[in-house]
């Protein structure tokens, strides 16, 4: 095992010595690359069929009349279904949630019944020996469309001429003003305001493996047993429940491996729940494995914002205040069960949120349209608030002529300021601003890049640099979903069991979308428990084996499940000890556990080989103590409650060459300082970062779901869509603050959505950065050969 | 995105393939790297493939007098490492690490490339600017069609059913000539936003309209960009308006104008 060469852990870290902060190899990484990876699509079952789905052709359409009986007659298919057949299997669901007040958003069916609300709804479902036998019938079914007006535009859709669903009077999902008073004097008063309107394109979470399903229902138990490519097995358990009537321990969610997930899969999607109820009605396994064309039209978009933001500052460059109004478009419903009110609501909880000003307004209005949903993707909100706020504040250190290091460093919050509240009404337990600013600077270095920009100019060559510093939601408590109803758990649990050798299984909710959680989970139980790395062996992602929690989603993994895993495995040892005790005839204060073997605590003497304590006290326990039983089996949860959540922080930096002929922007080199507390595994952490630094500057710079007039997604295919490639990506140098929370022993903060959270602001900021002696600026995500261009008077 | 049912045939003698494609719902498969994804996105369904790889002597590079002739099964992959590519056809060599990844640079030929005629490609601008001459066969004669006549439009050749692209002949660049390939793609290996192959005074657009776009221009630069701006058209893509892709083939035709790279 290599030791790390970053430091290990931050001192007066609560936590075992041990493999904690070293960057131990995850487990699974070799066995992944072998191809002995276990998806959902390599699983076959007796029996199994397969679903496809018959997908509007328009945004917004009546079905007049389906006709299926071409389709039918064709050999190899078991069954093609309607909207009404399959809601006879289960129930439809609203997608809101009571702390987000005056939240709406229509029943939504498992395969739309009358009316298809976007271009990629499924409105029929074909069952099929194959999955080409099913996709030959589909080509045979005919449906007659009524097509209705549709609302593309979010502006449109909050002007409200047209509404998109009968029931209700306007088009607004969600609307949420936050107001500390005093803000118009503020601006009143400043010497300087700034002023800006930001655009960010809707892109998706392009993952490798696409969401698959495999249903598989037995009547004789009423029991269903469900394979998902999925984040949060326990809360799609309730889900499966409770709309397939089954009661809640006879439904089996099993995650094996998941080919990523970013946010994408720990949504309810309506042919995923057909997928389930086609399997209860057929009493047989369905199989649905979306196709890429169908994931980008049906898997959740995100971002799609219009945003605008003002700040207000003295000439010194002190910030007073900031000022935001923030449109999102979020398609016809609001996704269930965690709506799709979240993002914005995250943009006005963070925005600004690095600074020390105290006067804040936001309005943020959240409106229906007739293209695809969205919802939560990695660093829900964050790429938003974060660019907006960073955007704003390089203009307004511009317009006062000051160095945007420099102001930053004037705004920044206090280190020694803490616990703050925000003006948003968040509260921060523990920062560390001017620490990451310092080590960033010192990292890029930054006045010889300045001085080298300056020459290059000289010569015809525009470089520029930006910042952003930003501030992230990681483990959350009960009040991000909990409290507001959804049935989706706060808390976490581990199992672990010392085996009869001494090897030790650990059993988590927390679950691997390719991570490396289930590393991490092996690195703290080894040192909690005492022994070494090899005797671990970790499952997670089966509802009928580890114990209840959340799964993975909004950077929880380690600060939570690991934080369970590290309880249980101390209880575990304190257990252990106890045995040993008992064998050995000693007070169990006098033993420890060290390399596999029970040790005196004093003298490190060897006194007893795990193996030989798990012989004993599962095959001999006739030798111990009448009236003792061992416990070699321990459960222990965890959640955060002290703060609504652990809030970390970071900055990045970006430095980009733009082409001004051509309007390409090179990227050269990015920077991220993070500070996520405890360092658990630095090379996992690192990657972490970077792979959501490279999809931050998919955002910046390449992806965008793109739809016509008439609601169209015109690019929903990977030639077209653009994801960001190693080949265009710079080096991503990485560095760290660490300010263990106190919530917890572990002292871990989430790092997941780090890098996805600040780069898109980043990258903006270094390109206006290098237009700015060209007088041309671009606020319109991404930033496209042809946007630059434009804004530079070229074309 | 599966394909539809087909059959498979694999010919080991072009009598034999042609024979096959007599059937007017038979296709030819070359590396499949085009032809197999439009099959399962379903855009296309033909009743049989005619996997012509198996055929001999299509997958040879051979040097003769004045021509470097290229058989049509010969890879992408190749030609990148074919050191008498990179000698005597260096415009060729130029543009082919442009062409797609290296996975489909592995599977991918030539003859594919220039039968399937996507404007956006790399090698029928090269053709065009090369002047090069396609030798097409189908099972009672062998034709040669000059590269400006085999490019007939949007994914349209001069190829007739039952006829195969069997080999291409570039000619033997000359120590004068000039060769210089330039394009712009926002990621490496996508098709190009606008390219340029230029060769001496032949300057040829790709993704410029509906087939490689030819221009003469000689000596002054000032007379060609007006030339160019009068002359092309370029149709919009998804991301780059007509004027955004004018203004692009207008700065590669700057860039290579002032590249001093001679062939050899
Ligand atoms: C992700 C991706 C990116 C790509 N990027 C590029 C790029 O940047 N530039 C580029 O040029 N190409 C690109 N391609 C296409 C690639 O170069 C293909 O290999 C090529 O276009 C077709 O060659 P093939 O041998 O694979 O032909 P196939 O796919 O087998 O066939 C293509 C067509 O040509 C016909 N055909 C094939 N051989 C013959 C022949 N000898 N005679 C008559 N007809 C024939 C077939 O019937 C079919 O209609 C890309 C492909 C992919 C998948």
């Amino acid at each position: 095992m290599g030791k790390a060469e970053l430091p290990l852990h931050a001192p007066g870290t609560k936590v075992d010595r041990g493999y904690i902060g070293q960057s131990v190899p995850r487990p699974n990484a070799k066995r992944l690359l072998q191809g002995r990876g276990t998806y959902v699509d390599d699983l076959k079952l007796p029996r199994l069929a397969h679903v496809v789905f018959y997908r509007s052709p328009h945004a917004h359409a009546k079905i007049k009349r389906l006709e299926f009986s071409a389709a039918l007659k064709l050999t190899g298919v078991i069954g093609v279904f309607s909207g009404k057949d399959v809601a006879e299997y289960c129930t439809p669901w609203v997608g809101v949630l009571a702390h987000l007040k005056g939240i709406k958003s229509p029943p939504q069916h498992a395969v739309a019944i009358d009316r298809a609300c976007w271009q990629g709804e499924a409105v029929a479902a074909v069952v099929a020996e194959t999955r080409a036998r099913a996709e030959d019938a589909l080509a045979l079914i005919e449906v007659e469309w009524e097509e209705l007006p549709a609302v593309i535009d979010m502006e449109d859709s909050l002007a409200g001429k047209k509404i998109i669903h009968n029931e209700f009077s306007d088009n607004i999902c969600f609307r949420r003003e936050h107001d500390t008073g005093g803000v118009d004097e503020a601006f009143a008063a400043a010497d300087v305001v700034v002023e800006e309107t930001f655009d960010f394109g809707r892109h998706t979470g392009v993952c490798l493996e696409m969401r698959s399903i495999l249903a598989d229902y037995n009547a004789a138990e009423h029991s269903l047993t469900v394979y998902h490519s999925t984040q949060a097995p326990h809360m799609m358990q309730d889900i499966f429940s409770r709309h397939l009537g089954i009661p809640e321990a006879s439904v089996r969610v099993i995650a094996r491996d998941v080919g990523g997930s970013f946010g994408i899969k720990v949504h309810v999607y309506p042919d995923e729940m057909a997928t389930a109820a086609l399997s209860v009605m057929l009493r047989r396994p369905v199989k649905f494995v979306a196709d890429r064309l169908e994931s980008f039209a049906t898997d959740i978009h995100a971002r799609e914002h219009k945003a605008k933001v003002r700040l207000a500052c003295t000439k010194a460059g002190e910030i007073l205040a900031f000022d935001l109004d923030d449109l999102t478009g979020i398609g016809p419903y609001s996704v269930y069960p965690r709506t799709s009110g979240i993002e914005g609501n995250q943009v006005v909880n963070l925005t600004g949120g690095p600074y020390k000003h105290q006067k804040y307004r936001a309005k943020l209005n959240v409106v229906f349209t007739n293209k695809n949903v969205t919802c939560q993707y990695r660093a829900v909100g964050h790429p938003i608030a974060v660019a907006l706020t960073e955007g704003i504040v390089d203009k307004a250190a511009a317009k006062i002529g000051m160095d945007p290091a420099e102001f930053r460093r004037k705004n920044l919050i206090p280190d020694d300021a803490y616990p703050y509240t925000f003006p948003s009404g968040v509260k921060f337990e523990k920062l560390s601003h001017h620490k990451c600013l310092d080590l960033l600077l010192e990292k890029m270095q930054y006045e010889q890049i300045r001085l080298e920009q300056i020459q290059l100019r000289k010569k015809g060559i525009y470089r520029g640099i930006g910042l952003a510093a930003m501030i992230e939601v990681t483990n959350p408590s009960p009040a991000f979903y909990g409290v507001g109803g959804a049935r989706i758990s706060a808390q976490d649990g581990a199992t672990l069991r010392l085996e009869p050798t001494g090897m030790v299984t650990v059993m988590c909710s927390v679950t691997e979308q390719g991570q490396g959680t289930e590393g991490i989970f092996a690195q703290i139980a080894a040192s909690a428990v005492g022994v070494s790395l090899e005797k671990i062996k970790v499952i997670t992602g089966d509802t009928g084996v580890t114990p209840y929690g959340g799964g993975t989603w909004a950077s929880r993994g380690a600060g939570i499940g690991g934080e369970a895993v590290l309880l249980s495995g101390r209880a575990l040892r304190a257990n252990i000890l106890e045995i040993a005790s008992k064998i050995l005839n000693v007070d169990k204060d006098t033993l420890d556990i060290e390399s596999n073997t029970v040790v005196s605590k004093l003298t490190q003497e060897k006194k007893l080989l795990l193996e030989e304590l798990g012989r004993v006290a599962y095959f001999r326990p006739d030798t111990l103590p009448m009236d003792f039983q061992a416990e070699l089996t321990v459960t222990r949860h965890y959640t955060p409650r002290q703060y609504g959540f652990t809030f970390t922080n970071g900055i990045q930096a970006s430095l980009v060459e733009v082409d001004t002929d051509t309007g390409f922007v090179k990227l050269l080199k990015h920077w991220c300082v993070e500070d996520s507390g405890t360092v658990i595994n630095p090379m996992l952490v690192d990657e972490q970062l970077r792979g959501g630094v490279v999809q931050g500057i998919g955002a910046a710079l390449f992806e965008e779901c793109l739809y016509s007039p008439e609601g169209q997604l015109l690019n929903g295919n990977m030639a077209d869509y653009l994801v960001p490639m190693s080949g265009e990506m710079p080096d991503i140098i990485c560095a760290h603050v660490e300010t263990p929370t106190m919530q917890s022993q572990l002292g871990a903060k989430g790092v997941g959505e780090a890098g996805t959270a600040g780069a898109p602001g980043a990258v903006m900021n270094a390109i206006n950065d290098a237009l700015a002696p060209l007088n041309a600026r671009v606020t319109a995500m991404p930033f496209t050969p042809e946007r630059i261009l434009k804004a530079l008077g070229r074309v | 995105m599966k394909a539809p049912a087909f059959a498979y045939a694999k010919p080991s003698s072009l009598a034999a393939a042609f024979d096959l494609l007599a059937n007017p719902d038979a296709k030819a498969l070359a590396g499949g790297q085009s032809l197999i994804p439009s099959l399962n996105m379903r855009l296309s369904s033909p009743e049989l493939l005619v996997d012509i790889t198996g055929l001999p002597g299509l997958a040879e590079i051979k040097v003769l007098d004045d021509v470097v002739r290229i058989g049509a099964l010969v890879t992408h992959a190749r030609l990148e490492q074919s050191p008498e590519i990179k000698k005597h056809v260096p415009l060729l060599a130029q543009a082919v690490p442009h062409v797609a990844h290296a996975a489909i640079r592995n599977r991918g030929t030539i003859g594919g490339s220039l039968a399937l005629a996507d404007p956006a490609a790399e090698y029928p601008a090269c053709a065009v600017a090369l002047d090069a001459v396609f030798i097409i066969k189908n099972k009672t004669a062998e034709r040669r069609v000059k590269a400006e006549q085999f490019f007939k439009g949007l994914f349209e050749t001069d190829l007739k059913p039952g006829e195969l692209l069997i080999a291409v002949e570039f000619p033997i660049a000359a120590k004068s000539d000039r060769a210089v390939f330039l394009e712009l793609t926002r990621r490496h290996g996508d098709y190009a936003i606008i390219g340029l192959a230029m060769h001496n005074e032949r300057f040829v657009f790709l993704g410029a309209g509906d087939r490689p776009k030819l221009f003469l221009f000689q000596k002054d630069l000032q007379k060609a960009k007006e030339g160019l701006k009068a002359g092309l058209n370029p149709p919009a893509d998804l991301y780059n308006s007509s004027a955004t892709k004018r203004h692009l083939a207008g700065v590669l035709l700057e860039r290579a104008w002032n590249t001093n790279t001679t062939s050899r």
